[in-house]
């Protein structure tokens, strides 16, 4: 009992430990803004990096889950005789839900993995101590531009999925189902609300953009720097985010929508 | 940030250092001076904590007890500032090189130019050219760090250690893994930069022959102390069981061949849990 009590002590005292290295990563991460702001290009080339090269499964997917929301929303909407509120309904789900969410699991599992692994093996490689010995501080020079394009990109990329997500729904709606094309949108034109449906998913987006980038970064540079540590400190990034994206949502859709 | 006039003959100076890992003692009260403008060569066999020593005298550690001066300033009670301006003036080559593999060769010996200075884009090139040249790799300063040898990377890390023209550089384990064709560039280059730029360099090492061949100094550390001290000459004519059992890489002797265990017979013949 007394070992079992130890152990989970043990475990505790480090989960606090690596939540106070977390948020003082954090801290000087921010430290490093104005540093990177005299040096866009680092930015850009992040942005390039962290965002760009996620379009392709953001554009991909947020046509189909679109097309599905679609198909599933007309079987259901038609049984009432309400299938000309399908735009609506598509364009709800995407915008408050589904576009921030999504878009935030794919980001995750593709950028955050990526910046886990690529900060792990820069930390594995010595990569970060040459350029600490190099008077050159990494936490600024490497860390913050990823930061930043992470939370610059996700709401971007979230808009695409959103946008790309509706005419997914358009195309089997209008295009197969016969759902008439100027109620489709119409209907999504006078019900969606912007800042009750667009702005909070704005929002979402943003806070889940720099929960995503804060959890990869950190696992990236706190990992043990081995073939196993970098291999764990991304399989952390994508199930910590996940949950970290799932459990927000619900706080911040309680808030937003009571 | 100026050096103490009385310190000006040697470059690093440790007195009591003290640095533990967990539970571990890595150093146990080392005092170690190192001269200026010469080859020091730190040795000692494997987990000895050669390694650490260079990252505490850089200031990537902090000692549990001791001090560390380097050119007069005690590393570790200065700013994050005034460590990175006395970085500047610092050269590392690691043991993997280090080099920034999203970077060209070019790219990685201009980083602490464009980084630290104001030069223009062609003062750079040139700079960076030469110091190519100085390796031996003006030739392939295209190339990415995927694409060169374990020998090249070094050699173009050193390059990079040298941009800003420091006044040391330190040479983490150098020579482990090369062929006897890049060890012998390698020993020669840390011998002829440290003449021709006449700067200070501190080798860690346990490739004892090659080390002592251009050491000034050489300093054995075992045990988390220093054991012996002295020129190439008086290693080679130690004593001390230690030292000897180092240099003639004997299997066993003070460092044991046997990692601490219970009795062979006793650990085979117990029940497996």
């Amino acid at each position: 009992m007394i070992t079992w009590l130890a152990t989970l002590g043990r475990a505790g005292l480090a989960s606090a430990a690596r939540l106070g290295r977390a948020n003082l990563l954090m801290l000087a991460m921010w430290g490093g803004l104005p540093a990177m702001l005299r040096r866009p290009r680092l930015l850009l080339d992040q942005m390039f990096s962290v965002g760009v090269l996620t379009v392709l499964i953001i554009a991909v997917s947020g046509v189909f889950v679109g097309m599905v929301l679609g198909l599933q929303g007309y079987y259901i909407l038609s049984r009432f005789g309400a299938e000309a509120t399908l735009g609506v309904m598509v364009a709800a789900s995407l915008v408050r839900e589904l576009g921030p969410v999504v878009t935030a699991l794919l980001f995750a599992g593709r950028a955050g993995s990526a910046l886990a692994a690529e900060i792990g093996l820069m930390k594995s490689t010595e990569q970060l101590s040459g350029l600490e010995m190099m008077a050159v501080n990494p936490q600024h020079r490497v860390l913050t531009p990823r930061l930043v394009a992470g939370i610059l990109s996700m709401p971007l990329l979230a808009a695409m999925f959103t946008t790309l997500g509706v005419y997914g729904g358009w195309f089997v709606g209008v295009g197969l189902l016969g759902v008439d094309d100027g109620t489709y949108w119409a209907q999504m034109q006078s019900q969606i609300d912007w800042h009750e449906d667009v702005l909070n998913g704005v929002i979402k987006s943003v806070v889940f953009g720099v929960v995503c980038t804060w959890i990869a970064i950190f696992q990236g540079y706190d990992c043990v720097p081995t073939s196993e540590g970098v291999s764990r400190a991304t399989t952390r990034t994508v199930v910590h985010s996940s949950l970290a994206v799932l459990g927000l949502d619900f706080v911040l859709t309680a808030l937003m929508f009571n | 940030m100026s050096p103490n006039p009385a310190t000006t003959d040697i470059l690093v100076r440790i007195r009591g250092l003290r640095f533990n890992r967990g539970s571990k003692v890595i150093f146990d009260g080392v005092d170690l001076d190192i001269p200026r403008g010469g080859v020091t060569a730190i040795m000692g066999p494997s987990g000895t904590g050669k390694t650490t020593l260079l990252k505490l005298i850089g200031g990537q550690l902090r000692p549990d007890a001791g001090t560390i001066e380097v050119d007069g300033l005690n590393v570790h009670a200065l700013s994050t500032r005034d460590l990175y301006r006395l970085r500047i003036r610092m050269g590392m080559l690691f043991q993997s090189g280090a080099l920034l593999t999203d970077l060209s060769v070019f790219d990685n010996v201009a980083y602490p130019l464009r980084e630290h200075t104001r030069l223009n884009p062609s003062m750079i090139r040139k700079l960076v050219l030469l110091k190519l040249e100085a390796v031996g790799l003006r030739g392939a300063h295209h190339l990415m760090p995927a694409q060169l040898s374990g020998g090249m990377a070094r050699r173009v890390a050193m390059a990079r250690a040298i941009a800003l023209d420091p006044m040391m550089i330190m040479y983490d384990e150098p020579f482990t893994g090369q062929d006897p064709i890049s060890m012998g560039v390698l020993v020669r280059l840390i011998r002829r930069l440290n003449d021709a730029a006449d700067i200070s360099s501190i080798v860690v090492s346990h490739d004892v022959k090659e080390t002592l061949s251009i050491a000034d100094l050489a300093y054995v550390i075992s045990d988390g102390r220093v054991i012996e001290a002295g020129s190439p000459h008086k290693l080679n004519a130690s004593e001390n069981p230690s030292t000897r059992q180092f240099i003639d890489g004997l299997p066993d002797g003070p460092v044991a061949f046997h990692y601490g265990a219970p009795a062979l017979d006793a650990d085979l013949f117990e029940d497996a849990p």
